[in-house]
């Protein structure tokens, strides 16, 4: 097989004795003083992803996410601090180990002011292609408050990544808290539902025409039935977003892009989900187990990246 | 519509209101009249009238489906005839009242007022009309009143399911939940989940949404989280006879849902031993869905393989009178199969209430 763009390598979370030295004084006494060891996600497995920097094998260029639960802090400021000293343990810890890796920019969705200074602070190296964002978080992703982060990404040639995850301490689910992790990850495909609504019909992508956003372990099958209600409701109900004035679907299939692992759909099935996708160029590789559909997944990829094709 | 389906239309989702709150108050207590004077009924939201998400139409309704004689729609029995029931050639129409009594936050007020819907419905639609049969309305929040009420009233031959609005205060599958469904299993009754309710919960996993358009697109979200809690949570394994019927919640978004859930259970299902089975075998057998508001890709054919995917035995037409958004049997989805067309029109909705032949 030849190489591959992998849209997804999952990066561990480190401990934040190993942000330590990319913190600033009043925040690493911060951290130290008030026990703060761990940003590891509680809806992960324990340990998921990538430990030790390495390239994947059937891959030529690969993008980091970094798994961690910066959402879950309710200071904005700490959070802030948190991220600043992640992307930055990023850069030494993955960025300089192979030339490669390609960096996503963590931002902590709680400030939308300090997300766009972190944004600008690192937006000048060109190793990092994207702003990843948790799926779940306090608002829809769609809302006014966060077109400012949009804007810094469109400007910078970034592409917006929304990662599985997210818990701010509210119900996961808009029935309230399920007992299983399994129920968690199940339920994940509907909050990445919501958030592609919300994005379309609030308008993202009237303000921002070549914003692109991938979709990262968000499975795909699901994508298909959500266009098509989306479509029905738009046509019934589209006096109330009267600036959405292509269907969903158009919107969908020229921002959203996602990333094929893990597939969720068996392989039988793969024609199918394709034809209900109604696009070829929607999917991204990303590493992991299990058949994927056979797409020119780097084509799409450096059409997704703008940092990508430079 | 006898070209359409020569056994007799089954339409799985009407509703039918209330004239006014005062037509209840004959099935009330005086305790709980003074109450509802003194300080109204409470949702788990902000507006004493109305909805913090205004529908698309007053009440959500069709603009020709307020009775001419007065009333919201799907108060009138004489105009739901006239509209519905004789022009469709409807054999048997299954009544889901969404009155507000089953969301109230004192689940005391919500069961009196859950006991004079359901005394109202058999009084003034179920005795009257030979052709309806209804949903058992309940305080779902409250496993043990609910019980009660399907307990009270599942005797009357009229009373085919017991219902519950599918946003919830907690996951379906969670053990304040059971004692309905064990209530359903011996009293021989489906459970219904219908579009609607206000957990209090965001209406996404991620705040809220600012429109109507959304709030109604993510109703089929809910619908798959409850799926979702109802199958690892063992219900199906604890309840094999219960039957769920997902109403008004779209059914396109299924096949996905059930393979990404066998692809967890694949990977997670030491978390869930007492599941038996894989996901896609309890839904196979203990689900239902009705068909508005159907998905509607392009290329029709598309739709059809969702059907085949879901199964065409689980399929139940349904109108959703009154409401904007019914679907027409003659032109909601594109001609069916010979054979699926009997079933999803009628069959199998007869199979799963038990209803007579016509």
């Amino acid at each position: 097989m030849s190489r591959v763009i992998d849209c997804d390598l999952p990066a561990t979370a480190p401990p934040v004795s190993a942000l330590h030295e990319h913190l600033d004084g009043y925040w690493r006494d911060t951290v130290v003083e008030r026990g703060l060891r761990s940003i590891e996600p509680s809806y992960e497995l324990p340990g998921s992803g990538v430990r030790e920097p390495a390239m994947p094998a059937d891959a030529e260029l690969a993008v980091v996410n970094p798994i961690t639960a910066i959402e879950a802090l309710h200071s904005e400021d700490l959070a802030a601090a948190l991220a600043r000293g992640l992307n930055d343990w990023l850069r030494s810890r993955w960025l300089a180990a192979d030339p490669r890796l390609r960096g996503s920019i963590t931002v902590a969705p709680q400030s939308t002011d300090l997300a766009v200074a972190e944004i600008e602070r690192l937006a000048g190296d060109g190793r990092f292609v994207q702003v990843l964002m948790p799926l779940r978080g306090q608002h829809p992703l769609g809302r006014r408050l966060y077109w400012p982060i949009y804007e810094a990404c469109v400007r910078h040639r970034l592409v917006l990544a929304v990662r599985a995850g997210g818990n701010i301490g509210s119900a996961i689910t808009p029935i309230g808290w399920p007992s299983h992790l399994v129920e968690d990850h199940a339920s994940q495909s509907q909050a990445f539902q919501s958030q592609v609504m919300s994005l379309v019909l609030e308008g993202v992508f009237n303000r921002f025409p070549d914003l692109k956003v991938v979709l990262i372990r968000s499975g795909v099958s699901w994508l298909p039935s959500l266009c098509w209600r989306l479509d029905k409701n738009w046509k019934g109900l589209r006096r109330e977003v009267p600036w959405v004035e292509r269907r969903p679907s158009e919107i969908v299939r020229r921002s959203v892009r996602l990333t094929v692992r893990p597939f969720d759909a068996p392989a039988e099935a793969f024609a199918e989900v394709q034809s209900h996708l109604g696009s070829e160029s929607m999917l991204l590789y990303g590493g992991g187990e299990g058949p994927v559909p056979d797409v020119d997944y780097d084509e799409n990829a450096r059409r997704t990246y703008p940092r990508l094709r430079d | 519509m006898a070209t359409l389906v020569s056994a007799g239309l089954v339409d799985c989702d009407i509703h039918n209101h209330p004239a006014s709150e005062a037509r209840l108050r004959p099935y009330l207590a005086e305790r709980w009249r003074r109450h509802l004077e003194r300080f109204g009924g409470r949702n788990r939201h902000g507006l004493a009238q109305g909805y913090p998400y205004p529908k698309s139409a007053p009440q959500a309704a069709r603009v020709d489906a307020w009775p001419p004689g007065g009333g919201p729609p799907g108060s009138s029995l004489a105009f739901v005839r006239e509209q519905l029931l004789d022009p469709l050639g409807t054999s048997f129409g299954i009544l889901n009242c969404l009155h507000a009594g089953a969301g109230q936050m004192d689940v005391e007020l919500g069961a009196a007022l859950c006991r004079a819907v359901n005394d109202w419905q058999v009084a003034e639609w179920l005795e009257p009309e030979p052709r309806l049969r209804a949903s058992i309305v309940m305080p779902f929040d409250a496993g043990d009143l609910s019980a009660a009420e399907i307990d009270r009233v599942a005797s009357h031959p009229g009373f085919v399911q017991a219902l519950m609005l599918v946003r919830t205060l907690e996951p379906m599958g969670r053990r304040r939940y059971w004692p309905i469904f064990e209530a359903c299993e011996r009293q021989g009754l489906a459970l219904g989940i219908h579009f609607g309710g206000y957990s209090g919960h965001p209406v996404s996993s991620s705040g809220w949404p600012s429109y109507y358009l959304e709030d109604h697109t993510a109703m089929a979200m809910a619908f798959q989280a409850q799926l979702v809690s109802l199958v690892f949570e063992g219900v199906f394994e604890r309840f094999p006879g219960l039957q769920v019927v997902c109403i008004e919640g779209g059914v396109a978004w299924l096949p996905p849902l059930v393979w990404r859930m066998d692809r967890l259970f694949e990977a997670m299902r030491d978390e869930v031993p007492e599941l038996r089975r894989r996901p896609s075998e309890y839904v196979r057998e203990h689900v239902w869905l009705t068909t508005q508001p159907v998905e509607e890709p392009d290329r029709p054919e598309q739709l059809i393989q969702v059907f085949e995917r879901i199964g065409w035995d689980r399929l139940l037409f349904a109108t959703d009178y009154p409401h904007w958004d019914y679907d027409d049997p003659a032109r909601a989805f594109a001609s069916l199969p010979e054979g699926a067309r009997e079933r999803v029109y009628s069959g199998n909705a007869r199979a799963l209430y038990r209803l007579p032949e016509s």
